[in-house]
């Protein structure tokens, strides 16, 4: 009897402990963050009971790092605020669609890049709660055409604004003194107003006194994208068909990239690699187009044997250079909760606050007169008025005509056949091809 | 089995001096049919034990490999033969044999797979050549022979994205520390990234560096096998160093060479997070003229990027088999190796 029983209260052990292992792989494979929840009463948060809502972001948001996360614990002493961050959008967005296909392992807040936000619009806009009707949102705080972004055909709003991109041409002084070309901010923004052209004409001008091995601009992609942003039609047309390869504006931005490359007017690089930020730090090329956002990059690599030697002016045309929205995934278990700390986050307060720790532009154009923004200026940028100057090129900023695959098309366009000419020294007509090669490939389903 | 016999025996003894003994006894005398049962059932759990218990103790890899392994092997396969998008993954609408028979026709994956066998042979044939070489050299009797084996060993042991980066700096065009080395000896700069040839062979020297020392221990501890007297008679035969190696030291490797070939051929075909991170986060385009997209970046791209699960499957399940082709290959040439020994 004992015989048995002993083997049997092993053997119920041994099985318990595997119930419990398997039991625990299971539940780490089911839960997703509903587990920690207010009827529970403390654990992570210390002494703080509430319910904790989870926010999923690329890159760097800013929230945290600009206190808002905090600010608004204290105002609402019930709420936990958790985020995780993914730090590049090409990572962060196909994990994305596989949770909302799944539908579970979302946050209660979900992070959209601008580039993507057609593709959710009209793709998965039935998993996301519709934010226009949640308190506290004000459609007119933001620009419409933001507020069109996010917004379904039959006008649900599936995401809040957070930040843009206006653009603006950052470009070294000293380099342009030596070269011969006006410094101060407004005669330069006066060379290129209102036409592209006049930018490559500039170019022109510049690299016939260029200052050592120095070139007028960074990439020929760089070139392209800022271009290419400042139109209102681009990839596709109103009715959702692709036409990038008769575009106009495609063809414009194409034109004056590969001009500007052939005519050996750029440094022959490629934004966001490391030889780029080398670049910066050696100042081997004069002028880029910068959004606020970039700024800080600029400031960061050029560093500080740089200082007041960059300066920003208005660019040819007002552009729209990144961005994202902020959304609430029905599969949400606070949605109530997450709709509310959504609304507050993309407020034209907070964005005020964030522009002014973070230098994220605010997409609520009702920020623009608030003093943080309306009077900002830059000191490493030569105390540029940088809230004059990108408040003016937001307000100009096109209606633009997204699509689902903006992204695949643009950066094929940049990265096959612009890098093709600016660095293989192929022909614009082969580079053509061989991008549009490759996207016909990207986009056939 | 034995450790729960032995821990009853050792736990039932005392009972059984008490008041165990009793129904024993009873038993003995009279066969009482519930105690008869008992003891059946209890021999037959015994039987079973005996038979059972090991596939349940091994029963947890099949488990994690059944849901881990073969369950995507089989999904993907299912997935290559349907359209399916990343943006909507549960709906699947069938398609065939098209995503199979579309690859035929695609240059993008001619142009993948022609890289992949090229960066392959450039990395491989080196790197084992090199790591043959830098075992017999550790072979030797060394002073700190324990600090070279480590020193070789730390190249593998470092994390893929880390290295690619210095590499990446390495290979820079314009601030690369190699430009400035063939600098100085009056070589113009060399544009690696933008080169075919020049950015395969960037990409393989990444390879290169990581697996040498990996593959030199596994031929080290293959040498240090091999029975001396061997080395003896060869040289009482008046065989040099150098023969001694060709004659001796090559064929008892064999089976070894055959093992580093097999794990390296496999390595090659997935490579993937060199040449994704050589292109310094710029996508898994593999270059402006795709110029060191590899099987494994194209793949990628296909499901990823531009978010055709079907049309990454099917590349996927092309991979595999080519992998079957290889092994296949592998076995035949083994068997002759064999056969003529």
């Amino acid at each position: 009897m004992f015989r048995s029983s002993g083997t049997y209260r092993r053997r119920a052990v041994t099985l318990a402990a595997v119930a419990t292992l398997g039991a625990g792989l299971l539940a780490g494979c089911a839960d997703d963050g509903d587990d920690e929840t207010g009827s529970s009463g403390g654990g992570k948060g210390g002494n703080k009971g509430g319910t904790t809502i989870t926010v999923g972001t690329f890159g760097v948001f800013g929230y945290k790092q600009a206190g808002l996360y905090d600010e608004y614990m204290k105002l609402h002493p019930d709420i936990n605020i958790e985020e995780t961050s993914i730090e590049r959008n090409e990572n962060y967005y196909p994990q994305l669609l596989t949770h909302l296909g799944a539908g579970s392992g979302l946050a209660d807040i979900q992070a959209i890049e601008i580039a993507n936000i057609t593709e959710i619009t009209t793709t998965q806009a039935d998993k996301f709660v519709d934010l226009s009707k949640a308190p506290g949102v004000k459609k007119d705080n933001w620009l419409s055409w933001k507020w069109a972004q996010a917004t379904t055909k039959d006008g649900r709003t599936i995401g809040l604004g957070t930040d843009i991109g206006p653009m603006a041409i950052c470009y070294r002084k000293d380099l342009f003194q030596q070269a011969g070309l006006p410094t101060d901010r407004d005669k330069v923004a006066k060379l290129w107003a209102g036409d592209w052209n006049k930018y490559i004409e500039t170019g022109k001008q510049y690299m016939k006194k260029a200052p050592g091995d120095t070139a007028f601009v960074d990439s020929a992609g760089g070139v392209y994208n800022a271009v290419i942003s400042s139109n209102a039609k681009r990839y596709y047309d109103e009715s959702g068909k692709v036409i990038y390869k008769d575009s106009p504006a495609v063809k414009e931005a194409w034109n004056l990239a590969t001009t500007a490359s052939e005519d050996k007017l750029t440094a022959k690089l490629q934004q966001f690699q490391k030889s780029w930020d080398q670049a910066y730090s050696n100042g081997k090329f004069a002028t880029v187009s910068c959004p606020p956002w970039m700024l800080g990059h600029i400031k960061e690599k050029a560093g500080d044997k740089a200082k007041d030697k960059w300066d920003v002016a208005a660019a040819p045309k007002p552009g729209n250079w990144g961005g994202s929205f902020i959304g609430v995934p029905k599969a949400s278990k606070h949605q109530e909760e997450a709709m509310k700390l959504a609304a507050w986050l993309t407020a034209p307060e907070q964005q005020a606050k964030l522009f002014e720790k973070q230098a994220s532009w605010p997409s609520a154009q009702a920020a623009y007169s608030l003093p943080t923004v309306a009077d900002a200026k830059h000191p490493y940028f030569g105390n540029a008025p940088i809230g004059k100057i990108f408040a003016e090129a937001a307000k100009g900023i096109p209606t633009q005509v997204l699509g689902p695959k903006d992204q695949i098309i643009g950066s094929n366009i940049a990265d096959i056949g612009l890098l093709q000419v600016d660095q293989q020294g192929k022909s614009p007509k082969d580079a053509w091809k061989a991008a549009t090669k490759t996207i016909d490939n990207a986009l056939d389903q | 089995m034995t450790p729960p016999s032995g821990f009853t025996a050792g736990t039932a003894a005392p009972p059984t001096g008490q008041g165990g003994a009793a129904p024993r006894a009873v038993a003995a005398k009279a066969p009482d049919p519930g105690e008869e049962r008992r003891r059946a059932r209890r021999s037959r759990r015994y039987r079973w034990d005996i038979k059972y218990s090991p596939y349940a103790f091994v029963a947890p890899f099949f488990l994690f490999f059944a849901v881990f392994g073969l369950f995507p092997l089989l999904y993907t396969g299912w997935a290559s033969l349907h359209r399916v998008e990343l943006t909507d993954p549960t709906h699947m609408e069938w398609a065939g044999w098209h995503n199979y028979s579309r690859l035929w026709d695609d240059e993008f994956f001619w142009n993948a797979l022609q890289n992949t066998f090229t960066i392959g042979v450039i990395s491989t044939v080196p790197q084992l050549l090199m790591a043959l070489g830098l075992a017999h050299l550790l072979n030797y009797k060394l002073r700190g022979s324990m600090f070279f084996r480590v020193a070789i060993l730390t190249p593998y042991a470092t994390s893929v994205a880390a290295a690619t980066l210095v590499f990446v700096l390495l290979f820079g065009r314009d601030y690369g520390m190699i430009n400035w080395a063939l600098g100085l000896v009056g070589i113009d700069n060399i544009d690696w990234q933008n080169g075919t040839w020049t950015s395969q062979l960037a990409v393989s020297a990444i390879v290169i560096w990581r697996w040498t020392g990996y593959n030199a221990l596994i031929y080290l501890a293959a040498m240090q096998a091999v029975p001396s007297d061997l080395y003896e008679s060869a040289a009482l035969d008046g065989a040099s160093r150098w023969q001694q190696f060709l004659h001796v030291t090559i064929p008892s490797l064999r089976p070894t060479i055959l093992f580093t070939i097999v794990v390296s051929t496999i390595g090659a075909t997935q490579l993937f997070g060199e040449p994704l991170l050589f292109n310094g986060g710029a996508g898994a385009s593999g270059g402006p003229d795709h110029q060191y997209q590899t099987l494994g970046l194209y793949l990628y791209e296909q499901g990823w990027t531009n978010l055709h699960l079907g049309r990454a499957s099917a590349i996927a399940w092309t991979m595999f088999l080519i992998l079957l082709l290889i092994a296949a290959a592998n076995a035949i040439v083994a068997r002759r190796l064999r056969k003529s020994q």
